[in-house]
């Protein structure tokens, strides 16, 4: 599947803003990214945030990611 | 213009009635307990002792004087913190700024702290610390900060988001870019094209109560802490890690919070008094002054942003883009980040480019404020919005709705929207009897838009049903504004009982697993989340004990209006159990019942607001007037409308002083020069007309009653809709906030040459 | 610690304390007199959390040094309600939802009370100068108005019933 990645994750992909990736699941898609793109996991460390099919996700890794969804990972959010 | 509502309205009984709030006798009779009003037997009084420089060497601290004076029980420096940090940059920022480590990075920095056996001798022997101190070169300004030559905050600072990573060190501590399509071919087709620069200054959360702790850390590790915070279990955490104590063994309990804001949501003096605490082995009571509350703690960033946006003559945008520049203080920050995603979160936009540099200056950490950095982007945008508008002769509602983002609209930050109610604020605008009042002379209305993602986040929460019937909700986030009242409406709605039946409390840390922090508007949304399900966790056992006492299979029962029923004809004979009668004979059937809930609660479900306001400025003094303000906000589900109101409500006058009286002001020698309340002047009463409110409901279809956080929306749009006001008033275009008289005088009088 | 003695009466009761001549009626009544329900939002007369009167006048009790107190009477927010009962400004503050983090209430309740007592009727401009002593960063102020409205039309009635 597409991950696009926003802000500052595109520089742990060396820039690129869209990548292939594999995962059934929240938590596998973030496996495959590491083990592709190590630098990643310092952000994975300091949280963040997987949209799939607009829907936002922080801290849910079992969640399923259905096939052809629109897939982004965005840092993590803070409020006030 | 017809909107989706796919998710149906449900039937409430209690949900969205106005109950009194179960903790009011306390708050109206000076019972209820705040950061500052606990005492241990043994007390000491805790002080810190503050840098007078913006950057400076600590060559040397001489504390031998202090440490003499009879009464002092411990004194503490930098040195007195080990880095037990583990390389985790983030959490050694946190603790250098609890304690500077060999330098001074802001006026206000804590270099040295005593505990003493009163507040006469402690204040003695800060005055006995004799700090010496090389000044370094400062700078304050965010766009000061990032000229070439300006002094560099911290040598270890690569610029993150730049490819290739740059070598050398900047303030710029971090890129980020958001957007999509492409931007140039946009402002080609563009008729019109706006490109405008923008300034914001800093602003505080203005709490009334300032920081308060009192801390308890024995010898062996093991401790207490009660603490003014948005998140004790966070606290638990970050201090646990900086002083290296094992989490369990650490209690922190939530006072009643008197005001937060996001600036409740970080440590500040905390690990320092429970570290005082451990060396003089006794409690230790530290109390912020004011003075401190405003040179050390929250505050915003300080703002400098263009934005650029253009559109065909029919009033379709084409093309957007902003740069953003956010100071965070002397650390690194995400501020200019949010900033940029949240910029252009309100429209449906082809082609749009966002990019934030995040800045650091010497000023204090800056910290989370409601909806923290929307607020500032919003009121660049938003200008520019009416300045377009006003351009191609177009309403500036209309031209909104012409643009609103809608359900299956690709956000500029990237995801796509599901339901959202930007269109229907919009809607209710236009059709509001205030667009309909007269404007008199010197009067000027703006309206402007708002956007805030908010967030749930991990939640625990126990429900525990009491012989008697009556029930104790036991939730672990914070209580900053009448949760309490809904999320016991809520328990009494999924039971089918009186709301005064239930009663809720806030847990300490060793009573509930972890729950997150209470920001990003989560406190109603994840753990009314999480009791719902508690107590449909609840109601099974109740059905089961019912099930056992009429000797009928579960399935057989059925919960309804608080009580079990029997389902089936062959059950006629058997009367209905109340929740009350089975609670009374639990002892008997099974044990106490209780239901449990652990969840991370996401799809807060992104939230809109559109605000509209009329002024009046005086041209001989430029000072303003709200004449009248409204606020038109989605809330999802209002689950006690009182309350959401009062968020409305709360939002919008932040967000009125923030447009035109709050500021930081710094003077060249980079101390803050009005850190208290006479000079940063907040709202005070007789400033403000009502405020007058309108909650939407567009059910959030990820929360079972379809509630979306209401809580940080509402500070969004004043900046935007303020400035678009005053400058509809005084024809000059303001693009400088706070609008404070001086600053107007002199638009009028530039605009004039 | 050069002492003064202190003797003073506080909501009707007599009492008698030990303070540093220089030590404000704020910390006296806080951390000597245990009635926390006066708070300290500034410690410099700027925001009115800390609202008490003083022989029927209202004053920032920081602003007052503790030995000032002598042979007078202090009313404060833990004096306001009667027996068993809520005054009509605590019932109203609950009831309008004129409250959201409440560190505020104490200031606004005593302040309010002491609006009332000089104008019964008061208008919703003298209402809103009258508490502009008083800071409140939670509501917008909007409820807490409503709800001296309310509390100075019940008080009213209650009057007029009572002739
Ligand atoms: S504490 Fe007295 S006025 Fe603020
Ligand atoms: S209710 Fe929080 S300051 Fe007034």
């Amino acid at each position: 599947m597409e991950v696009q990645l926003a802000g500052i994750l595109s520089q742990a992909a060396g820039g690129a803003r869209c990548v292939e990736c594999t995962g059934a699941t929240i938590g596998e898609l973030l496996q495959s990214l590491v083990l592709r793109y190590p630098e990643m996991q310092m952000h994975l460390d300091e949280g963040v945030a997987v949209a799939v099919n607009g829907e936002i996700y922080r801290d849910r890794r079992d969640q399923p990611i259905p096939i052809n969804a629109d897939v982004f990972l965005l840092p993590r959010i803070q409020g006030g | 213009m017809p909107y989706e509502t796919d998710y149906t309205n449900q039937g409430f009984t209690k949900v969205g009635t106005r109950v009194n709030r179960p903790d009011g006798v306390d708050k109206v009779t000076g019972r209820a307990k705040y950061g500052a009003d606990a005492n241990a037997a043994g007390q000491l009084v805790g002080r810190v002792l503050r840098s007078p420089h913006a950057h400076a060497l600590i060559t040397k601290i001489d504390t031998s004087k202090a440490e003499k004076l009879p009464g002092v029980k411990a004194v503490l420096t930098g040195k007195d913190f080990p880095d037990l940090t583990g390389g985790n940059r983030g959490l050694m920022d946190i603790l250098e700024n609890c304690m500077a480590r060999g330098r001074a990075l802001y006026d206000g920095h804590a270099v040295a702290a005593v505990a003493a056996i009163d507040a006469d001798t402690a204040n003695k022997a800060l005055k006995l610390i004799k700090v010496t101190y090389k000044q370094l070169p400062h700078v304050t300004d965010v766009d000061e900060a990032i000229k070439p030559g300006a002094p560099i905050i911290h040598d270890w600072v690569r610029t993150a988001g730049v490819t290739p990573a740059p070598t050398t060190a900047s303030n710029v501590a971090q890129r980020s870019e958001f957007g999509h399509g492409d931007v140039d071919a946009g402002f080609a087709q563009a008729d019109v094209i706006i490109e405008k620069s923008f300034k914001t200054e800093q602003t505080h959360q203005g709490y009334i109560e300032p920081h308060a702790c009192l801390a308890t850390l024995g010898p062996d590790g093991s401790g207490e802490l009660w603490v003014t915070t948005q998140g004790h279990f966070t606290f638990r955490n970050v201090c646990a890690s900086l002083l290296g104590l094992e989490v369990a063994k650490l209690k922190v309990t939530s006072s009643e919070i008197g005001g937060g804001f996001g600036g409740k949501t970080h440590v500040w003096t905390e690990p320092v008094a429970l570290q005082l605490s451990r060396k003089a082995n006794r409690p230790v009571k530290l109390v912020m002054s004011r003075d401190e509350v405003f040179r050390a703690t929250g505050p915003t960033s300080s703002t400098s942003v263009d934005v650029k946006i253009g559109a065909k003559r029919n009033g379709k945008i084409t093309a957007a883009t902003a740069e953003l520049r956010y100071q965070s203080g002397a650390f690194p920050g995400m501020w200019a980040m949010f900033g940029a995603m949240t910029s252009f979160a309100c429209y449906d936009l082809k082609n749009v480019k966002s990019v934030g540099f995040d800045v650091l200056v010497n000023r204090p950490k800056v910290a989370a404020y409601r909806a923290p950095s929307a607020p500032m982007a919003a009121f660049a945008v938003e200008s520019v919005v009416d300045m377009l508008a006003a351009e191609l002769g177009m309403d500036a509602v209309d031209f909104r709705i012409k643009n609103a983002a809608k359900k299956g609209t690709k956000a500029s930050y990237g995801p796509v929207y599901g339901p959202i109610g930007i269109g229907p604020t919009l809607d209710a605008v236009k059709n509001h009897p205030h667009m309909k009042r007269k404007l008199g002379k010197n009067q000027g209305r703006g309206v402007a838009c708002g956007f805030w993602f908010n967030f749930g986040g991990q939640t625990c929460t126990d429900l525990n049903i009491g012989v008697d019937g009556s029930v104790n909700l036991t939730v672990g986030t914070v209580d900053v504004g009448g949760s309490r009242a809904s999320l016991a409406l809520i328990a009494a709605e999924e039971l089918g009982i009186d709301y005064e039946q239930v009663r809720v409390t806030i847990g300490d840390t060793n009573s509930l697993g972890h729950n997150d922090t209470t920001e990003g508007s989560r406190g109603t949304f994840s753990s009314g989340m999480a009791t719902i399900f508690a107590a449909r966790n609840a109601v099974d056992v109740l059905k089961q004990r019912a099930a056992a006492t009429w000797d009928i299979p579960v399935e057989q029962v059925i919960w309804e209006a608080g009580e079990a029923r029997a389902k089936g004809r062959q059950n006629n004979n058997l009367p209905p159990l109340s929740l009350k009668e089975i609670a009374a004979k639990s002892p008997r059937t099974g044990g106490p019942i209780a239901g449990h809930n652990e969840v991370v609660a996401d799809g807060a479900g992104v939230s809109f607001a559109s605000h509209m306001c009329d002024v009046e400025v005086d041209p001989e003094t430029g000072a303003t007037k709200i004449l009248r303000y409204t606020v038109v906000q989605d809330a999802g589900k209002a689950i006690h409308p009182d309350y959401v109101e009062g968020q409305f409500q709360g939002g919008a006058a932040q967000g009125i002083g923030w447009a035109l009286n709050e500021e930081y002001i710094y003077g060249d020698d980079g101390r803050l020069q009005n850190a208290g309340f006479l000079d940063y002047r907040i709202p005070v009463c007789s400033d403000l007309p009502f405020i007058d409110t309108q909650i939407l409901e567009i059910p959030n279809p990820n929360h079972p009653y379809g509630v979306r956080g209401v809580g940080e929306t509402s500070i969004v749009p004043p900046l935007a809709a303020i400035g678009n006001a005053v400058s509809n008033a005084v024809g000059v275009r303001m693009t400088h906030v706070p609008m404070s008289p001086p600053r107007i005088l002199n638009a009028i009088e530039t605009a004039k040459e | 610690m050069n002492g003064v003695t202190v003797s003073a009466k506080v909501n009707g009761d007599a009492v008698q304390y030990v303070c540093p001549a220089d030590e404000s009626l704020l910390d006296v009544l806080r951390n000597r007199l245990n009635l926390t329900g006066v708070k300290e939002g500034c410690g410099t007369g700027d925001c009115g959390a800390c609202s008490i009167t003083l022989d029927g006048r209202l004053v920032c009790s920081c602003l007052v040094l503790g030995a000032e107190a002598e042979g007078r009477e202090i009313g404060t927010v833990e004096g306001l309600s009667e027996g068993g009962k809520l005054h009509p400004l605590q019932e109203e503050f609950i009831e309008k939802a004129a409250l959201q983090c409440g560190i505020c209430t104490p200031g606004f309740l005593v302040a309010a009370k002491s609006l009332l007592e000089r104008n019964p009727n008061p208008t919703e401009e003298e209402i809103r100068y009258a508490l502009a002593g008083n800071l409140c960063r939670c509501t917008g102020y909007d409820k807490i108005v409503r709800a001296v409205q309310s509390a100075a039309k019940i008080m009213r009635r209650g009057k007029k019933v009572a002739r």
